[in-house]
């Protein structure tokens, strides 16, 4: 669980922002396309030089390494990379403990869950610090709506939307405690966009996480940050400002 | 044994093999005749030159000259190397990085195999110095640029897959592993090559001058391997050194991927 605040940040192209979001909250920034939302993201995310500070839970991130403040501060570009020929190895990148035995052990109809059965694994989580074990991620892919052999499958032969889907699945499974999401449904058809959407919602009220989320689609922006009580914010001229209600 | 020596008129008749080359280009339309014309004339004018001023080093065997001869063969080279890659990296160090790599390596090993294998007295003997220095510096020259390149090129387009491993908690240093890895193997493939086939498929250039100029085979087959390991440990060290300094470069100390310390060269 952790709160994001910019203090007086400065991407490119854009004025000093301040903005404070607590744990567990949600944002939607959306703004016309080259207006600097995926810039800000970035900058967040620290993968661009920025002028300003970033705290989580009033840590500052200039005292943080980058590779862990990137782990803690998870963004979902819209653009999504792969580096090896099968998604399976996409998963294994996070430095982490390896799985702990009792999730080894796990026989294997218990991964085997569906969509409709569980919740967000955080039950998992928890038992293992913030690292999802074996179990967690075939429980994460099958509330994508995928099978778990996905991990065998060939990069090369993904869909856009599959890869959005799985480069969520990949971004979850690090436990992030901050989500920054860069158009994190833009591909994806209605009922895998549900999916992602209830996950994310999920993530963000299990784990307190607070979300910034990038997304050009209004109806999306006013559906979710009514139900959970999220705030916009549009970009425009340059500056971050409260969007007036549509 | 007696040395051959070769009249005027039997390099013309060579040359015009080279003419019939290039009328074959343009016969042809390969559009490669201008550039093979210029190449056979910048190396003859740059051999006869060489030819001139070893004459004259022999002779005297100043370290001054020697030294000033040697840096102006390391600054060509690494002008060469800047200038064979597609994205350079911006300021000093698009030069910097293969000139630099090139003398770690070349000239180090060249002192080694002078003093400590060769054994020359003076070790800065010019008619060992200056060709070992040569062959080192154009071998590692060729693996360097082609490492550099690889390099330069597979981040430049590998962006998205490099930042992807960055957002997920990756090092630089992991991050362009793959990367670095593959540029490596490129740079080291024609010496590897080379070794490999030497003496069943081709005389090496410096083996046959050897023979021909007299030597007895088995000591030319010597002096050859020597050459030979000594120009891949200088590849090897060198190209090593420029994928290092150069991947490094492309990040900066918070882990981003910089691009744009990176340009394209012209045309």
């Amino acid at each position: 669980m952790a709160a994001l605040t910019l203090a007086r940040l400065q991407p490119k192209l854009l004025a000093p922002i301040e903005l404070e979001i607590g744990a567990g909250e949600l944002v939607f920034i959306s703004g016309p396309s080259g207006a600097g939302k995926s810039l800000l993201l970035r900058a967040i995310a620290d993968l661009d030089p920025s002028q300003g500070e970033v705290l989580i839970d009033a840590q500052p991130r200039s005292l943080i390494p980058a590779p862990e403040w990137r782990r803690r501060v998870g963004l979902l570009p819209a653009e999504t990379g792969w580096w090896a020929d099968q998604v399976g190895a996409h998963f294994a990148i996070s430095p982490a403990e390896p799985a702990q035995a009792s999730a080894m052990a796990t026989p294997a109809g218990a991964v085997d869950a569906t969509p409709t059965q569980g919740g967000f694994p955080d039950e998992v989580a928890q038992v293992k610090g913030d690292q999802l074990g074996i179990t967690g991620l075939a429980r994460l892919l099958a509330r994508l709506g995928f099978q778990s052999d996905v991990l065998d499958w060939d990069v090369q032969r993904l869909s856009t939307g599959e890869r959005q889907r799985l480069a969520l699945a990949r971004l979850l499974v690090n436990g992030p405690e901050v989500l920054l999401l860069d158009e994190a449904t833009a591909n994806l058809d209605p009922s895998n966009r549900a999916q992602a959407e209830q996950l994310i919602d999920d993530y963000r009220r299990q784990r307190r996480a607070a979300v910034l989320w990038a997304s050009h689609d209004p109806d999306q922006r006013q559906r979710l940050a009514q139900a959970a009580g999220g705030r916009c914010f549009v970009i425009e001229a340059g500056r971050l400002q409260a969007e007036s209600p549509a | 044994m007696d040395l051959i020596s070769l009249s005027l008129f039997d390099l013309a008749l060579a040359s015009g093999l080279v003419l019939l080359l290039a009328a074959l280009s343009w016969r042809l339309h390969l559009g490669i005749e201008r550039r093979i014309l210029i190449a056979a004339a910048r190396s003859t004018v740059q051999l006869v030159l060489l030819g001139l001023v070893l004459k004259v080093l022999f002779a005297t065997t100043n370290p001054l000259l020697i030294g000033l001869l040697a840096l102006m063969m390391l600054s060509v080279a690494g002008w060469e190397v800047m200038a064979r890659q597609r994205r350079r990296f911006r300021g000093a160090w698009g030069y910097g990085i293969g000139a630099l790599s090139m003398f770690l390596s070349s000239f180090s090993i060249t002192v080694v195999a002078l003093t400590v294998l060769i054994g020359v007295t003076p070790w800065y003997q010019p008619q060992y110095l200056i060709p070992l220095l040569g062959m080192l510096l154009g071998n590692t020259m060729n693996g360097i640029a082609v490492a550099l390149d690889g390099l330069t090129r597979q981040t430049w387009e590998g962006r998205n897959r490099i930042e992807a491993q960055l957002l997920l908690g990756a090092t630089w240093s992991e991050a362009i592993a793959d990367i670095r890895r593959d540029a490596l193997r490129a740079g080291l493939i024609p010496i590897t090559n080379a070794m490999a086939t030497a003496g069943l498929v081709s005389l090496p250039g410096m083996m046959t001058g050897q023979i021909l100029a007299g030597s007895p085979p088995m000591e030319a087959a010597k002096y050859q391997l020597l050459i030979m390991f000594l120009i891949a440990s200088g590849t090897g060290l060198g190209s090593v050194a420029a994928v290092w300094i150069g991947a490094r470069r492309l990040f900066d100390g918070r882990h981003r991927l910089r691009l744009e310390r990176l340009r394209a060269a012209r045309g």
